[in-house]
């Protein structure tokens, strides 16, 4: 009995492994976050150049608000657009 | 004594000599009242990133220098006075800061090659984007 109730699957089941997200500046011991580089802040924004959120980016609070900083001067001195569409 | 650091953005019309005269009238300005300039860069000609005075290119120079609070003021008023300045941004380097741009002046023999790389192809092209318009 016990071994009918038994379910083979022709492919092992892909089960979601939670990857931990972490602050890469906290890993990575950045402490400045340059408002000169476009191309580093671009990787905290979406398509439309809107900042991400910190739930996806998993950055930690101090340096989302460095973040925060970083790509609202760099948007002053057009390195980056305040508004676009496929950024990316 | 604090560390500041200025971007600017002349508009694109002005010739070399004319960006030279523009930028030495800033430094100038700064030394004269016992600013002392660190480091100063030219970006050169870059694309921006959204249209400033219906233009879409600009100079970009980048200046780091320590002095006075009360210099600021004047730099920035000189700034809004002069009608080749497009955009400025002046920011003071916390020691997070300043420590990334001793880092970054350290190292600017080598990543400067890049950048210099980098802007001649950038305008080449948007000269050729002009002459099409034209």
């Amino acid at each position: 009995m016990a071994k009918q109730s038994e379910i083979r699957y022709l492919t092992p089941l892909s089960v979601d492994v939670k990857k931990k997200k972490y602050c890469r500046f906290k890993k990575n011991g950045i402490k400045y976050i340059d408002y000169k580089d476009p191309e580093f802040l671009k990787k905290f924004l979406n398509e439309q150049g809107k900042i991400l959120p910190r739930r996806i980016t998993g950055t930690s609070l101090k340096f989302q608000r460095r973040i925060a900083q970083a790509v609202k001067r760099a948007r002053h001195i057009a390195l980056l657009p305040y508004v676009t569409d496929l950024m990316k | 004594m604090n560390n500041y650091e200025t971007v600017f953005i002349l508009t694109p019309v002005l010739s070399d000599a004319q960006m030279k005269e523009a930028v030495d009238k800033f430094k100038v300005l700064l030394t004269d009242q016992g600013a002392e300039i660190v480091n100063e860069e030219n970006w050169g000609l870059r694309k921006l990133a959204y249209p400033i005075e219906k233009k879409n290119t600009g100079f970009y120079c980048f200046l780091e220098y320590k002095a006075e609070p009360t210099v600021i003021n004047r730099l920035e008023v000189n700034f809004r006075r002069d009608e080749r300045v497009i955009r400025f941004l002046t920011v003071k380097q916390d020691h997070f800061a300043f420590e990334y741009a001793e880092k970054r002046r350290n190292n600017k023999g080598g990543a400067k090659k890049h950048e210099e790389a980098k802007p001649v192809q950038e305008t080449t092209a948007v000269e050729t984007e002009e002459a099409k318009e034209n």
